[in-house]
């Protein structure tokens, strides 16, 4: 199944869409502005519909079926969202109207900087981080701003644990600071005894990401704290996994310095195909005033008459700005609607059936598939996709047979402390016939890679394209479409 | 509500795990930080919710309502019905980054033609997935350019009259980045400076220059000379631009851009109050390998048939780790999809046609208010789609008028230079009637009577 792209489909002398004619006068644009010729397809309304509704049914998606990618919590995004940030009140607010005529946009942000400080148990939040990863950016850049505002330069050193997400590492690079690895220990937790030794004063800080990517809360996580703090460090809380500890454990009480939100993670913000995400940033209070600009507040108090001004601030020793505006506002209204229909007592059965759902399908797998950490886990766990009696059989390829049993396949090769790694994570948003039926399909693909290895080795044999050649890819680097004028 | 559990099948999945209660499955959780009681008011239904939201919503007076003469880096356009409907679709706006291209070629081929759109409207040769927004990808290029040379140039010039917010994130990103060095001429934004004066900054360690274009207050500056200088030096210049300009406006590759990036919420993206956007980049086949983010590549399956995967990966975080030039992990994916679909609907002629009706709008507006007697339009160059006014009193006050006779006024360019006092930037779209624009230059003169 291939789909024609747009300039194949393109017809000279189409259009999809008019405009009014001009109603003023005719201005020229001088002729040696003008640009030569615009190489763009030209298609009808109908044509372009169907270009993507073709596209969008060779697409897996939540709607479609069972997602289960370690550390992206896949879980279901209401529709309702979808409606309430199309409301025409906030989808044509301009980010640069006069503060009275934008109080209802200040307000919704002003409430999920509260809910999200009540949930992780911060002092101080800053909406603006696009993403994850930018998150962790401003993150870091915070920790860096505070120690040299104590005119400690000697702390360049960032401790990330070996069974880090690949951000972690890349942010410090960003930032400028040096980065050490840290073993984990047998039972998955930071290794003590290393940490000991490592933390020194010229560590900046520690990012921990918590429960770790091997879906387990460090059983240590309190002294582990109290080392890289003892030592003069911060601590940096990677957010990703967040979807195990809303109303379980509050990262600003176990002693966490900084720490990055997914709302497209844990908030039920769409995916989109790779992105928007939203990565709001918050921190403890002594690390207030270095936070992004500019940040919600009230600028003027209420009276008995009159509700508060909401307006912006700038944090005194900011970091400055991270991105334009404020932060992705269709994606904060989003989650202030999810975080609203949930409530204190909905958030905590969300990570309570995410932590149910993840330790049912473990109980189903166990025996059959390697369990590199015999614990109960948290929100996700992993596995290794290998069988020593079948060696050329890899996690790949049960990844990719998963597929013709209609499931995408779960994060494979990472972390990478596990060898061929399969990273599980069902979120609470399924229901147990999924999840057995997730669990049959492993189970009968282990038996497959026995009984018929090619069958894995040749998957998947169901999909609209069978495994496609990226090093050809790679190699010729056909980044654009082909253009029937060039030829 | 989301969970969709009965209480008969938690209780089978607990036995089959082996405990008794959920709790049980907390126990690594220190007991003094466990459950914590949240301080967060009581779940709605989704009945309530709405309404709750439609009130917040309401309480909002924007372009929806009012006409708005307010642009900046943010502009009101025309979104057709189509391009909505689509990326409303679930199989677009819930599936995860294509990292199984098996089950993704929706996502990847769309990619793959907004990465040819975006190059062919910027005049480059390739172009990656997309960045978070324009003034990021303004950051993104900086980085680029400084790996290209290795860190053997440490200086980037960037002109005074690029957009301040992306300055400002460029700063975020790149001040204090190794030895990097950003050198501007003047440190606010303003209308003094010139091409040669940025000409003038150029030297053996300049990596990058960077210009806007049109520039934040509108104008169309002439580059030619600052290009072949900046080349003839051996360094790269790279264009922040407008995707609705260059419907009709030469291309930054035809002027010699090295890169070219770009705020892309003009090409069928929601103002919601500033974001989700979209950033792009563009720049030549060359440089294609120091581009940071995703970049979409076509291939073949083992049948040989046409297929896409995300290519040269092994430039990125997740593989390189600390030795990636960034850290970026996503792209703007739906707002691409977003972009991608609108490019397509208007096609050659409707990119053409919007682009003419906002210059040709402007340029009426424009008219119109320099004939106010105290207005005077700042034209000394040609200019697209949004221009500097000088009014005889605070911009402030003129647009509190404004606003009681249903206009969203232009930004007061006093908020980002006090030397620009009284000064309005005013941008207008092809949304804008020509009553609109008339009965918007009768307000002005009215607003600065009172």
């Amino acid at each position: 199944m291939t789909e024609p792209t747009l300039y194949e489909l393109s017809s000279p002398g189409r259009s999809g869409v008019r405009f009014p004619k001009s109603d003023v006068p005719k201005y020229e644009l001088p002729a040696d502005l003008v640009r030569a010729d615009l190489p763009f397809p030209e298609l009808a309304e109908i044509d372009v519909v169907r270009h993507f509704t073709h596209l969008s049914a060779m697409n897996y998606s939540i709607d479609k079926g069972f997602y289960p990618l370690g550390s992206c919590t896949m879980k279901y995004n209401p529709k309702i969202n979808e409606v309430t940030a199309r409301l025409p009140g906030f989808a044509f607010t301009h980010p640069l109207q006069p503060l009275e005529t934008i109080q209802g946009n200040l307000f919704l942000m002003y409430q999920l900087q509260e809910y999200l400080k009540e949930i992780s148990g911060f002092a101080a939040i800053s909406l603006q981080p696009a993403a994850g990863a930018q998150g962790e950016f401003t993150g870091v850049k915070i920790i860096n701003a505070y120690h040299k505002s104590r005119g400690d330069l000697k702390r360049t050193r960032v401790l990330i644990p070996d069974s880090a997400h690949g951000t972690n590492p890349a942010t410090c690079s960003m930032v400028g600071l040096e980065v050490v690895h840290l073993p984990s220990d047998a039972r998955g937790n930071v290794d003590l005894v290393a940490l000991h030794e490592i933390c020194d004063d010229t560590v900046a800080g520690l990012m921990l990401t918590n429960p770790n990517t091997l879906g387990l809360f460090d059983e240590n996580v309190s002294e582990v704290i109290e080392i890289v703090h003892a030592a003069g460090g911060l601590v940096y809380g990677d957010g990703a996994n967040l979807n195990a500890l809303l109303g379980i454990a509050r990262p600003g009480d176990l002693g966490f310095d900084v720490m990055h939100f997914n709302l497209h993670k844990t908030f039920s913000t769409p995916h989109g195909g790779g992105g928007p995400g939203s990565g709001p940033v918050a921190v403890t209070s002594q690390l207030a005033d270095f936070l992004p600009s500019p940040v919600v507040g009230i600028v003027e108090p209420g009276t008995e008459d009159l509700p508060p001004l909401y307006g912006f601030t700038t944090p005194t020793m900011s970091i400055g700005r991270v991105k334009t505006f404020y932060g992705q506002f269709g994606m904060l209204v989003r989650a202030y609607t999810y975080i609203r229909m949930n409530g204190s007592d909905g958030l905590r059965r969300i990570s309570e059936f995410a932590v149910l759902n993840a330790n049912y399908l473990l109980s189903k797998v166990r025996g059959k598939y390697t369990l590199p950490y015999n614990r109960t886990c948290m929100h996700e766990f992993v596995v290794e996709g290998v069988w020593p009696e079948v060696p050329d059989i890899h996690a790949l390829d049960i990844a990719k047979r998963l597929m013709d049993y209609d499931f995408h396949p779960p994060t494979n090769y990472f972390p990478l402390i596990v060898h061929e790694a399969l990273m599980i994570e069902p979120t609470e948003t399924e229901n147990k016939q999924t999840l057995d039926a997730f669990a049959d399909a492993l189970l009968k693909i282990a038996e497959e890679a026995h009984t018929d290895p090619e069958l894995l080795k040749n998957a998947p044999h169901n999909t609209p394209v069978s495994r496609l050649d990226e090093v050809k890819a790679a190699k010729e680097l056909v980044l654009c479409c082909w253009l029937p004028e060039n030829e | 509500m989301f969970i969709p559990h009965t209480d008969a099948e938690r209780e089978a999945m607990l036995a089959s795990i082996g405990v008794k209660d959920i709790k049980d499955l907390f126990t690594d959780v220190p007991v003094k930080h466990r459950f914590p009681k949240l301080g967060l008011p009581k779940g709605i239904t989704e009945m309530e919710a709405l309404a709750e939201l439609r009130e917040f919503s309401t309480a909002n007076e924007t372009a929806a309502d009012l006409v708005s003469f307010l642009g900046a880096g943010a502009y009101q356009h025309y979104i057709p019905a189509a391009v909505d409907a689509l990326i409303n679709r679930g199989e677009f706006f819930s599936a995860y980054t294509p990292y199984q291209p098996e089950i993704s070629q929706g996502t990847l081929q769309a990619i793959f033609e907004f990465q040819t759109l975006i190059a062919n409207l910027t005049g480059m040769e390739v172009s990656n997935a997309s960045h978070y927004d324009g003034a990021t990808a303004a950051a993104e290029a900086g980085l680029m350019a400084y790996h290209h040379f290795r860190g053997k140039r440490p200086k980037i010039i960037i002109s005074s009259s690029v957009n301040p917010e992306y300055r400002e994130v460029m700063c975020s990103y790149l001040c204090g980045y190794e030895n990097m060095k950003l050198v501007s001429v003047e440190d606010k934004a303003d209308l003094k400076e010139s091409p040669d004066q940025l000409s003038d900054r150029l030297d053996d360690q300049t990596a990058l220059v960077m210009v806007q274009y049109p520039d934040f207050f509108g104008r169309i500056n002439d580059f030619h000379k600052l290009v072949r200088k900046s080349h003839e030096i051996g360094a790269l210049i790279a264009f922040i631009v407008n995707p609705t300009a260059l419907g009709i406006l030469k291309t930054p590759g035809e002027l010699g851009a090295d890169i070219v990036v770009g705020e892309g919420q003009p090409l069928g993206i929601p103002l919601s109050f500033g974001g989700p956007y979209l950033g792009f980049l563009a720049t030549k086949k060359d440089f294609v390998r120091k581009i940071s983010g995703r970049l979409v590549g076509e291939t073949v399956d083992g049948e040989g048939r046409r297929g896409y995967v995300l290519t040269l990966t092994a430039r990125e975080q997740h593989i390189r780790r600390e030795k990636a030039t960034s850290n970026i992990c996503s792209n703007q994916g739906l707002m691409a999809l977003a972009a991608t679909i609108y490019m397509s609907l208007l096609g050659k002629q409707g990119m053409q046609q919007v682009a003419d009706l906002c210059y040709q709008k402007a340029h009426y507006a424009a008219e119109l208010i320099n004939r106010l007697p105290g207005f005077e339009v700042l034209t000394d160059k040609p200019f697209f789609h949004e221009f500097v006014v000088k009014c005889p009193v605070d911009v402030d006050h003129i647009n509190q008028h404004l606003l009681e006779d249903g206009f969203l006024g232009g930004l007061n360019l006093a908020k980002i230079n006090p030397d620009l006092a009284n000064h309005m930037l005013v941008a207008v779209t092809e949304v804008i009637s020509k009553e609109d624009i008339e009965a918007f230059a009768e307000a002005l003169k009215e607003a600065s009577h009172d």
